[in-house]
């Protein structure tokens, strides 16, 4: 059975690529020229928190960086498929930054308690950097989830398309129990639960209404490689330079 | 050769995207330590994680310690002690306001809507400022708009 916290590392580290990758295909194309910049400078910060977990996973013997995040299939990643739906209209982009960025703050907060000392130190960092990637989004889910009919309208067909697959976010592995019997993380049950009370709150405050939950089904399956046919083109988009020549010094 | 010395050359090292600011004043070498056998070790630590300066910051405190006669040194990025925007020096942030980019404000340990919101002018010194946009041209950077003199100014975010 694979080490609980390379289990845990893939599924973190790929979550951050490719919405990172995602949000860097916004670059030029903002709505405005601030949510350009925006949504590139998360693009920045996510490759670099990809880099620091790959990073973590290279130090447990798995390859190079460079190496994992650009030589493998979809079928080899362990993200979920929210984060590889193609960026949409910016309602959609905006809706999935939300809910993604609100359960990342939480798990790098609860991470920060792990027992893998290594981890825990990149938790440290990296949470201060997400509270600006919530503070953005929860502005403008407020800001425009009060505003005119058609803003309340394309965001809330967005968090109706994104809701089944942002609950995947919290699919579960095989590695689950050994994961939270060894402390390395709280788990996901306690996770999509703080999760649904911070999301709640902000859209309460709009006109906005959260589905029923519990009548949703998540859209499961990218932790155990199971993708949607829009994550190998992405795959291939990113590593078109590097697989040219891999052994090229940069 | 002392540690003291180390750092004082060190201090030539400025940051490539605020090139007034020294590494030292930003607070991101975090350590200095000479071994017996003379091998020179220097820790440094990022500010943002994805910031593309963090390798050539690092490259550039190589290469001055090879220019003053260090052929035996390592130099290595750490997250044991990760930054915090506290850690800029009372003179880094004499110099970011030179630079016209806002100083982060100090804080506890905890960031909150106040204090990422809070950005003094630097270039009337007004605190009637509001936050346009947490992310400006470089990672480090926040936009925000003077109320007073109606300019728009950027900052260095606290983290």
């Amino acid at each position: 059975m694979i080490d609980p916290k390379k289990d845990l590392l893939y599924r973190l580290a790929d979550d951050q690529l490719i919405l990172g990758h995602r949000n860097s295909e916004w670059n030029g194309l903002g709505p405005i020229l601030e949510e350009d910049i925006a949504f590139s400078s998360m693009a920045q910060d996510k490759l670099g928190h990809a880099l620091q977990l790959y990073s973590l996973l290279h130090e447990l013997g798995e390859a190079e960086p460079d190496t994992v995040a650009f030589t493998r299939n979809a079928g080899q990643f362990h993200c979920c498929q929210l984060v590889e739906l193609p960026i949409g209209d910016y309602a959609f982009s905006l809706m999935r930054h939300f809910l993604f960025d609100h359960a990342e703050l939480l798990r790098f907060e609860a991470l920060t308690a792990s027992s893998y000392e290594p981890l825990a130190q990149v938790a440290r960092k990296l949470k201060g950097e997400l509270k600006y990637h919530v503070l953005h989004a929860n502005t403008w889910i407020r800001q425009l989830g009060t505003s005119t009919d058609e803003a309340i309208e394309k965001l809330q067909a967005a968090l109706d398309l994104t809701l089944p697959y942002a609950l995947a976010l919290f699919e579960k592995t095989e590695a689950e129990p050994a994961i939270i019997a060894e402390g390395i993380f709280i788990g996901e049950d306690a996770l999509r639960q703080q999760w649904l009370e911070n999301i709640s709150r902000v859209l309460s405050q709009t006109a906005l209404e959260l589905p029923d939950v519990t009548t949703i089904s998540p859209v499961e399956g990218g932790r155990h490689g199971v993708h949607t046919e829009f994550l190998q083109p992405l795959l291939d988009e990113m590593a078109e330079v590097f697989r040219l020549d891999p052994t090229a010094d940069w | 050769m002392t540690e003291a010395t180390i750092l004082s050359w060190l201090d030539e090292v400025k940051d490539p995207e605020i090139p007034v600011v020294s590494l030292v004043d930003l607070g991101v070498i975090r350590r200095v330590q000479i071994a017996p056998d003379g091998h020179v070790s220097v820790w440094m630590t990022p500010t943002f994680s994805g910031c593309p300066a963090m390798d050539y910051m690092r490259r550039d405190v190589e290469r001055v310690l090879r220019e003053h006669g260090v052929a035996n040194h390592t130099v290595s990025m750490s997250l044991e002690e990760a930054w915090s925007s506290n850690d800029v020096t009372e003179r880094g942030r004499q110099a970011l306001r030179e630079f016209r980019l806002s100083p982060p404000p100090p804080h506890q340990g905890i960031i909150d809507l106040d204090i990422l919101e809070y950005a003094e002018c630097p270039h009337c010194g007004s605190h009637n400022t509001e936050l346009r946009s947490p992310f400006g041209p470089t990672l480090c950077r926040a936009l925000h708009y003077c109320l007073d003199c109606r300019q728009g100014f950027e900052q260095f975010k606290p983290v």
